[in-house]
């Protein structure tokens, strides 16, 4: 029999470079890549994919994909959606701070406690929709 | 300049999380941004400037961009021009490697010591650029 590919879920991080939110985003994305659902997901390069990467455009409009934003512009849901295919979940970090109570998060380039705990927060919050997208067998 | 006043210089890093050359960029945007010309440079995050942000996209079409990518897709520079931008300058971190072949970057979360340098080093090549244009010259004694 055949080996069929397995299913993975793209991750697309809004990366803002404006806004600890941003960087947030970043680490959550990475986290989630590399330690959490390393066999699960790829993540996906937006400016790349705004730039017009064909394999990427490709690879969201077959597979399911998480927007990771940092902040209400949602830049990276609003990508995906423009220019592939509607993401199948979309994260926002400002909400989720807000939804868990913590501290407004400082630093871009070195986040602070509260930016750590919230990148602990979101890479979890994806970790758990990744999951959540392969037992539906979303797309 | 503008009543008086010169215009920012945008300075635009690749936003790439897959490899330790898009941190490179970033670092070394912060570095040109933060801690060695923050009057006279802006960041310009690409996400937002593409999805047609309004302040950033005034920023683009009003001040020269410097712009920073981390691979041969050039996504700062094709984005600033599809944005009606001007690129002073395209600055590549794998053009500062080759001139540098001894760093090694790695990390992307967080980059090693020889990352920190390359983004040193690319940071002190936009700021030869910036300082050529005469934008740290404040001026106000001259005729």
């Amino acid at each position: 029999m055949p080996e069929l590919p397995r299913k993975k879920v793209g991750i697309i991080a809004c990366s803002g470079e404006e806004l600890p939110e941003g960087t947030i985003t970043r680490l959550a994305a990475l986290r989630v890549l590399h330690e959490l659902r390393p066999e699960d997901t790829v993540t996906i390069c937006l400016p790349l994919f705004l730039a017009g990467g064909e394999a990427d455009r490709n690879f969201a409009r077959f597979y399911p994909t998480i927007a990771l934003d940092g902040c209400d512009k949602q830049c990276a849901f609003r990508g995906t959606e423009k220019y592939s295919s509607r993401p199948a979940a979309a994260i926002v970090v400002t909400d989720l701070i807000a939804r868990h109570g913590l501290d407004k998060p400082h630093g871009c380039r070195k986040l602070d406690a509260a930016g750590m705990k919230a990148v602990e927060l979101a890479a979890q919050e994806v970790a758990d929709t990744v999951e959540k997208l392969l037992e539906k067998g979303e797309r | 300049m503008m009543n008086g006043v010169q215009k920012k210089i945008a300075i635009v890093p690749c936003s790439g999380i897959g490899k330790p050359y898009g941190t490179v960029s970033r670092v070394a945007s912060y570095m040109v941004t933060e801690d060695y010309r923050s009057e006279f440079t802006k960041l310009v995050p690409l996400a937002l400037l593409v999805m047609g942000d309004e302040g950033y996209g005034r920023i683009i079409a009003e001040s020269p961009a410097i712009t920073i990518d981390g691979c041969p897709q050039a996504c700062a520079t094709k984005m600033v021009l599809q944005c009606g931008g001007t690129v002073l300058r395209e600055c590549s971190v794998l053009g500062t490697n080759r001139n540098h072949r001894d760093l090694k970057p790695q990390g992307i979360a967080e980059l090693n010591e020889d990352g920190e340098k390359l983004a040193s080093e690319l940071a002190q090549e936009i700021i030869a650029v910036i300082d050529a244009c005469g934008q740290p010259s404040k001026g106000g004694d001259h005729a």
